[in-house]
C-alpha cells in the first residue's frame, strides 16, 4: 500500500497477532484432578489474567483456546471432538496434564492415550498435575506460537516444557 | 457352637440407651454378636448357608444364590436384625485367584501374612472363597438401628452368571447391579433396567473380568491406541 515493501500490512498482521495472544478466551474442558491446578493458575496468586487469558468462556463458539484439563475416556472422546469442532477459527488446543498428553499412568480399557489421537494439539503441558508455573510457561509458549503465526513465519512445532524439578 | 441369641425379647437393644462400644470388640455395638449372627443364619437357613466366619468383629456368610432373596428379606425385616441399609453391592472374579504366583520382586510383601495388632485376636482369618465358583457377588449390609454389619457372599458359576435382583428389597441396589453387569457380566433376574452404567452401549465384553485383556481398546472415535 505504502511503498513496495508491504510495510503497513505486515505490521498489521503483527498487531493482530499481538492482540490475539493477549486476549485469549479459553474454554476449560475440565474432567479430572488437573482442574485444581487450573483453578490455582486462574486465581489471584498466579493470576493468569496477567497474560490476558483470564476470561474463560463456557461456550466453545466464543472461545479461542481449548484447555483440555484431565483424563479423557473413550466415552468422553466424541464430546471432546464435538467441542473442538464447534470452536471457530482461529483456534488452538492446550493439552493440560500428562493424561491428556499421553494417557499418563492409565493403560486400560477406558482411557484415551493422548488427545492428539483425536484433535490437533498446539502446546503440551506435562505433569501430574503440572504446577501453575508450568501452565504459565505453556501459555507463554502458546502466545509465542500465536504471534509467530501472525508474523508470516511458520508456526514453531509444539513444544514440551519439562519444568523445574520440585 | 454358641446358641443363637434370644430374639423373642422384642427387637434387641434400644438405640440411644447407652454409649455404643466401638472398635474390634466382640460385640460391635448392639444387635447380635458376629459369631452368633453367623450361627443364627446357619440355623435359620440350613439349606442356604454354605459357609460363614467372623473376623475382627465382622460377620460373613456365604449363601446359595437360590436363597439370596429369601435370606436378604429375613435380614432386612427381622426385628432383631433390621439390616435396612444396603451399603455396598459388588462382585469378585476369582479366575486367577491362587493360581498365579506373584511376579518376583513386583510386590515385596505380597503373600506375606500381615500381622495384626496384638489387641485384635487373629484366630479366624479369611479362609478363602467358599466354593470353586468363578464369581462371587458380595453384599454389605448395615443395620442403622443396631449398628450391626454383615457381609453376604453369593457364589456364581461362570456358565450361568445370574443372580436374583435385590432391587425389590433395596432400591439402591439398582445402580450397583448395573455396574456389576457392566463390569463383570453377571445378570440380575428381575432388575428393572439392566443396562450398562459406566461403559458405552457399543462396548463389548466386561472389562473387570480377569480374562479381559488389560491393553484391549474399544474407542468410539479415533484410532485403537
Amino acid at each position: 500500500m505504502f511503498g513496495g515493501d508491504n510495510f503497513v500490512t505486515s505490521n498489521l498482521e503483527a498487531a493482530i497477532g499481538w492482540c490475539r495472544k493477549f486476549s485469549i478466551f479459553q474454554y476449560p474442558f475440565v474432567t479430572a484432578c488437573c482442574g485444581m491446578e487450573y483453578m490455582a493458575t486462574a486465581c489471584s496468586h498466579y493470576d493468569v489474567d496477567r497474560f490476558g487469558a483470564g476470561f474463560p468462556r463456557f461456550s466453545p463458539r466464543q472461545a479461542d483456546v481449548l484447555f483440555v484439563v484431565g483424563t479423557i475416556s473413550h466415552k468422553m472422546a466424541p464430546v471432546l471432538k464435538k467441542i473442538f469442532d464447534q470452536m471457530t477459527e482461529p483456534k488452538w488446543v492446550v493439552a493440560f496434564g500428562v493424561c491428556t498428553c499421553t494417557g499418563g499412568f492409565y493403560d486400560n480399557y477406558a482411557t484415551v492415550m493422548g488427545i492428539d489421537t483425536l484433535i490437533p494439539v498446539d502446546v503440551y503441558i506435562p505433569g501430574c498435575p503440572p504446577r501453575p508455573e508450568n501452565v504459565l510457561d505453556g501459555l507463554i509458549k502458546l502466545q509465542e506460537k500465536i504471534q509467530a503465526q501472525h508474523s508470516g513465519k511458520s508456526a514453531p512445532p509444539a513444544q514440551i516444557f519439562h519444568g523445574p524439578t520440585t | 457352637m454358641a446358641p443363637p441369641p434370644d430374639l423373642s425379647a422384642g427387637g434387641g437393644l434400644t438405640f440411644g440407651q447407652a454409649p455404643l462400644p466401638r472398635g474390634g470388640g466382640a460385640k460391635s455395638g448392639g444387635g447380635v454378636e458376629p459369631n452368633s449372627l453367623c450361627n443364627l443364619l446357619a440355623a435359620r437357613f440350613p439349606q442356604a448357608v454354605v459357609a460363614s466366619h467372623a473376623f475382627r468383629g465382622e460377620a460373613t456368610v456365604t449363601v446359595r444364590r437360590e436363597h439370596l432373596v429369601e435370606v436378604a428379606r429375613f435380614l432386612k425385616e427381622d426385628p432383631a436384625l433390621q439390616m435396612n441399609f444396603l451399603m455396598d453391592l459388588t462382585a469378585v472374579d476369582y479366575l486367577t485367584f491362587g493360581k498365579q504366583p506373584p511376579a518376583a520382586g513386583a510386590f515385596p510383601n505380597y503373600g506375606v501374612p500381615v500381622r495384626p495388632p496384638s489387641v485384635i485376636p487373629d484366630s479366624e482369618p479369611w479362609p478363602g472363597p467358599a466354593t470353586q465358583a468363578r464369581f462371587e457377588v458380595v453384599v454389605h449390609l448395615f443395620s442403622l438401628r443396631h449398628k450391626q454389619r454383615l457381609r453376604v457372599k453369593v457364589p456364581v458359576e461362570e456358565a450361568d452368571p445370574e443372580v436374583d435382583s435385590l432391587t425389590p428389597l433395596w432400591a439402591s441396589a439398582d445402580w450397583f447391579e448395573r455396574e456389576i453387569w457392566d463390569m463383570y457380566g453377571i445378570r440380575f433376574r428381575g432388575h428393572p433396567s439392566l443396562k450398562r452404567i459406566l461403559m458405552y452401549e457399543e462396548f463389548t465384553g466386561h472389562p473387570l473380568r480377569k480374562d479381559y485383556p488389560v491393553n484391549k481398546r474399544q474407542p468410539l472415535i479415533g484410532p485403537v491406541n
